[in-house]
């Protein structure tokens, strides 16, 4: 287990590595001077020149690159063009908002999808199993941002059960997780859709397989075969799924921070871009991709967990 | 059941390609005229789905709104289809090599970045525009389709008929393309199909924020945006382009159903 | 009263008939044989004991365990039966067993299921019983996994889940089929102890008469769903009733008549070969350890000769072939070919290759399932410069196709529409078709029913007289081997152990493992007497 946890370990390193290069090449090297990119056409040369030494832009790209890193690495995101502010400030109390309701809208979906794909599976071709199959081919087609302003008319306006919007601070965090209640059920019913589609095939795959015919034989139900048996292998392909659903929602969540107004990343990094507050812009998403690959990595811990035909492979 | 879900599918899909097709020739009423005089007005005998806050028509709109989503996501599949295939095989014709390694690699660092960061990425540096929107989504759509035809080729590697080429002297290449390829295209239109319908959710996420096709061009996804503190006054203006998406991604997932039971492997192998 | 009897059992699955009024009895301490070739309802015979029948199926008749109509029960009721008073072993030991969960928890888990025993005394049984079955303690504590263990010994495992509780009637639907000679000979020796310990009663179903032969005391014979014969083992045998009781025998025991083998000149010639593998690294600073799949191998084929390669899994044959054939590297040795070098990792010259054919185990995988006979067959042409094209490929192919007895309307259908033993011959047809001098046969006959063996086995010998050609005719079957080859080697762990003329390797084996080897082979031994066989 701890070589194939080291294994993952290097990996999740060389990504975060990879995807640094790939955002700090976009961000620094295409724009061709990153100054002049982010005051316009129209700005004054001493302007431009005092980003530039500013911004460190004399130095060459590969210090740069690994002064960024290093900043990073100590807390130092940079300063915002835009609003003068330190990076770190900014994104702080944000992603204190986007993250968590990621998080939450990934564990109500779970928590729907798994008995839902399971009945479903183990009830295959009854009534139950094609309402399901049903509700969740129109629960994948339905955009969470449309959804969000249906679920807002419908639960706030109309029938006042949450609140329209707005987010009260961690002090409070029952009124917090409250505020995030209405847009992380928004988010998690498509995303359930999927998830209990692909739980319900990987059952259906593994009820076929034989290691269950065996679990018969021994005198289990085939109910109890079930439970004890296809549960754990049928895994194996959605904690696959799991993994992705994460990053898909990190993304959703910064969609729908419009229609419930939360203070969350979305907003931030959207002004930035109208603004061509680069500075912004980099910082923000090395976060989120630092967040999914920390992801990735906890997903392929479980992975070792739940199959241990992988905790003793060799590196 | 599924005969229902092949029929329904393909005339949703087909009725949304017609739709988008018509309205490069014509469309009931200009979208570019503002008629601020008729504008929020419900659906009439006039106008089918009523008019927008500027009084254009909704239906119009809908249509030439259909051609900017499925342009994009038809390019935008295409586009990780042509790349991400080739990848898949090339890894997998080599597997072990420096190549797969390097190929599996890269797919696992732009995994990590969904199709809106990346997106985000690009029109950061380019500006937002239908293009970008189709880069963006296309490149997140490359290691969907290189994962995916590289496990297929993988497994058909270990068969005896490929190694019955391979004795027969066929290089790798030429294997991949006479006899990897064809027996995953089955599979292939199924994934196609369905990565069709995400591109269409992700071009509609694209334009909601404002990073995909700009106005004067009509997009599902920026009617959305318009009209949402609107939607209590007129529903019918957040209804139509929400339902559009939602029958357009509902044609093409119960079309690529449809088409994997049809399309089965294992039907086709026959008595055993 | 016999432990088990069944009374007139039929079986359809929607409109399809299966079993059609079956009757035969099972005493308990006895062995029954189940014999039957694929369709012959043996199968499913077992699952409608146990009730485990697919959807859709219907059964009529009676089984009786013990006077108790096992149809007459419910499925609570096959439940408590299952894994307590019956037990059932599969075929394929390397699926059957669930990957995530110990050995030690799957076989406790039918003693929790059925007793009601706390984790302890579940495990206390589970690690008495797979001591029984040759698990020793020492090597395989109850915490291993199953992808740890070998076929065999996962088989072992299964049969220890079965034998837990001691059932009265255990079932085993061909247990050893998928196994190598030595270990299925363990097996089957396992069960047979197991029967002599606890007195129960076993149905041992399988298609290989040899099998059947040395272990049953009672057999039963099936044939498209209806007991074509019954009764004691030696009688069976002895007064060969039913007309395809003889042709089974008949089959198991035929032997090709072949012309004697003349010729001289060298073919195909090994000298000292070696294939190392590089092992995945276990550790990040310790240097990846190396395998040795060929040690230093070396033989000769001479032309028209056919020769044997024998050997369990794991020996090194198909690294051997592999490398033969010129798509494996090698650390050291030469192969040639007609005097020509084979190139290790370079692609062989298409002149080469024209006369190096390969013929495949499975006939269902070495088809692309998407293209017609035709292309099919004449897919080597490839190797041929100026290969026929059009009318007269047509007619290349139409002529290898009749040579192979199919017909050339055959060559515009698609490879699904044929059975098994076809397929072989589209299979032999594709290898013929660019004359070659040597064709490689890599279990080319394992996956067939015995009666399609005999008959491919006829072929493969007539076409061997009749173009010339020279086999390197590589399995795991012995007797098969000894029916079709003037020479035979035999592998073990990367080396020639033993080579020589094919009746005098059976006749007086040299090395301890041939012996080995020929004695754990189950066989059906056979004399021709006054027109008939007798076993």
């Amino acid at each position: 287990m701890l070589h194939y946890a080291t294994k993952r370990l290097i990996s999740l390193v060389l990504s975060l590595f990879a995807a640094s290069v790939v955002i700090f090449t976009a961000i620094e090297v295409i724009p061709g001077d990153t100054a002049s990119f982010m005051l316009g056409i129209n700005a004054r040369p001493d302007t431009v020149a005092a980003l530039r030494a500013e911004l460190g832009l004399d130095l060459g790209m590969v210090p740069r690159y690994f002064s960024w890193i290093s900043g990073m690495l100590t807390g130092d995101f940079g300063t915002s063009y835009t609003y003068r502010r330190p990076v770190v400030e900014m994104v702080a109390g944000r992603m204190w908002v986007s993250l968590p309701l990621a998080v939450y809208a990934l564990t109500l979906s779970t928590l729907i999808a798994f008995p839902v794909g399971i009945i479903a599976a183990s009830r295959r071709g009854g009534w139950a199993d094609k309402s399901i199959m049903g509700a969740t081919q129109l629960g994948i087609a339905v955009p969470n941002f449309w959804f969000a302003v249906l679920m807002v008319q419908i639960f706030a306006i109309k029938w006042g059960w949450f609140r329209a919007g707005g987010f009260p601070g961690w002090d409070n965090p029952f009124q917090a997780f409250r505020a995030l209640t209405l847009p992380a059920i928004v988010l998690a019913l498509p995303q359930a859709a999927i998830l209990a589609r692909i739980m319900r095939s990987g059952l259906i795959d593994t009820l076929d397989a034989d290691f269950m015919r065996t679990a018969r034989a021994k005198g289990r139900t085939a109910r109890g075969a079930l439970w004890h048996h296809a549960l754990r292998n049928a895994m194996i392909p959605v904690l696959t799924i799991l993994g992705l659903q994460f990053s898909f929602l990190l993304a959703g969540a910064i969609i729908i921070e419009q229609v419930f107004f939360l203070p969350g990343i979305g907003r931030l990094i959207f002004t930035a871009i109208s603004q061509r507050d680069l500075i912004v812009v980099e910082s923000v998403v090395m976060l989120l991709v630092f967040a999914v690959i920390m992801l990735t990595f906890l997903v392929d811990l479980a992975y070792a967990w739940v199959d241990p035909r992988l905790r003793r492979r060799a590196i | 059941m599924r005969r229902g879900s092949l029929y329904i599918g393909a005339g949703l899909v087909g009725l949304f390609i017609a739709l988008a097709l018509v309205s490069l020739a014509w469309t009931p009423y200009d979208v570019q005229v503002l008629e601020i005089f008729n504008k929020m007005k419900p659906p009439s005998a006039t106008n089918w789905l009523g008019t927008d806050h500027f009084g254009r028509d909704i239906l119009s709109m809908i249509m030439e709104g259909g051609q900017v989503s499925i342009a994009v996501a038809f390019v935008a599949v295409g586009l990780g289809m042509g790349l991400g295939v080739p990848l898949g095989l090339a890894a997998a014709a080599n597997r072990g090599s420096l190549l797969d390694e390097l190929i599996m690699r890269s797919n696992d660092v732009v995994f990590a970045f969904p199709a809106l960061l990346i997106a985000i990425l690009i029109t950061a540096i380019f500006g937002p525009s239908a293009i970008n929107a189709i880069i963006a989504i296309g490149i997140f759509n490359i290691p969907v389709f290189a994962r995916m035809s590289r496990g297929a080729a993988l497994e058909l590697w270990t068969r005896d008929f490929i190694f019955a080429a391979r004795v027969a002297g066929k290089g790798r290449v030429r294997i991949s393309a006479e006899h990897i390829l064809p027996n995953i295209a089955n599979l292939l239109i199924v994934q196609g199909t369905i990565q069709f319908s995400l591109a269409i959710l992700a071009e509609a996420a694209l334009s909601y924020v404002g990073l995909g096709a700009q106005p004067p061009t009509p997009s599902w996804g920026r009617m959305l945006a318009d009209s949402q503190t609107l939607a209590s006054q007129a529903p019918h203006l957040v209804l139509a382009p929400g339902l559009s998406i939602v029958l357009m991604v509902l044609g093409l997932n119960m079309l690529g159903d449809a088409l994997r039971d049809a399309l089965d492997p294992r039907l086709q192998r026959g008595a055993k | 009263m016999s432990l088990l009897r069944i009374d007139d059992l039929s079986l359809s699955i929607g409109t399809m008939p299966i079993l059609k009024g079956i009757s035969f009895a099972c005493a308990a301490g006895q062995i029954t044989g189940l014999i039957g070739e694929s369709g012959s309802g043996k199968s499913m015979t077992a699952y409608a004991i146990t009730q485990l029948l697919p959807k859709g199926a219907i059964c009529s008749g009676q089984i009786l365990l013990d006077g108790d109509n096992l149809l007459a029960k419910t499925e609570t009721q096959m439940c408590a039966l299952r894994g307590d008073d019956i037990g059932l072993v599969f075929q394929e030991p390397m699926t059957a067993l669930n990957p995530v969960k110990t050995i030690g928890a799957q076989v406790a888990e039918t003693v929790r299921l059925h007793r009601g025993a706390s984790r302890a005394e579940a495990a206390a049984i589970a690690r008495d019983t797979l001591n029984r079955v040759g698990l020793p303690a020492a090597q395989f504590p109850l915490g291993r996994y199953p992808h740890e263990l070998s076929g065999g010994q996962r088989q072992r495992v299964v049969i220890a889940m079965a034998i837990a509780l001691r059932p009265r009637l255990l079932i085993a639907d061909e247990p050893t089929t998928a196994l190598d000679v030595t270990t299925q000979a363990g097996i089957l020796a396992l069960l047979r102890q197991l029967v002599n310990e606890d007195g129960m009663g076993l149905i041992l179903i399988s298609h290989d008469l040899g099998v059947v032969a040395d272990m049953a005391d009672d057999l039963v014979i099936m044939r498209h769903g209806e007991v074509v014969e019954a009764g004691p083992n030696a009688q069976v045998f002895a007064t060969q009733n039913h007309p395809y009781t003889r042709a089974l025998i008949r089959a198991s025991a035929h032997q090709p008549s072949r012309d004697d083998y003349q010729g001289e000149t060298p073919l195909l010639q090994v000298e000292g070969l070696v294939r190392d593998y590089a092992l995945p690294r276990t550790s990040l600073f310790a240097a990846p350890g190396r395998f040795r799949a060929v040690d230093g191998v070396s033989f000769t084929l001479r032309k028209g000769e056919n020769l044997g390669l024998v050997g369990e899994s794991g020996c090194g044959k198909s690294t051997l072939t592999r490398a033969i054939l010129g798509l494996e590297s090698i650390q050291a040795g030469r192969i040639t070919i007609n005097g020509q070098p084979v190139i290790a990792g370079q692609s062989m010259p298409a002149e080469m290759r024209r006369h190096l054919q390969v013929v495949f185990q499975d006939p269902y995988a070495s088809f692309n399932p998407r293209h017609k006979v035709a292309r099919l067959v004449a897919e080597p042409f490839h190797l041929i410069a100026d290969a026929p094209q059009g009318p007269a490929r047509r007619k290349a192919v139409a002529e290898v196709l009749q040579s192979v007895g199919l017909q050339p309307s055959d060559a515009d259908r698609y490879i699904h529409e044929f059975s098994g033993g076809q397929r072989q011959r589209i299979a032999i047809a594709r290898a013929l078709i660019t004359r070659p001098e040597l064709i490689v046969l890599d279990e080319a006959v394992s996956a067939l029913d015995v009666s399609i063996r005999a008959q491919i086995l006829d072929l493969l010998a007539d076409l061997s007289s009749r173009f010339g050609l020279s086999y390197l005719f590589i399995s795991h079957d012995l007797h098969v081997v000894r029916k079709i080859t003037d020479r035979v080697m035999v592998m073990q762990a990367g080396k020639i152990v033993e080579s020589g003329e094919t009746e005098a390797v059976f006749a007086a084996p040299q090395h301890p493992y041939t012996a080995a080897l020929i004695k754990a082979a189950p066989q059906l031994k056979v004399e021709a007497k006054d027109d008939e066989l007798v076993v």
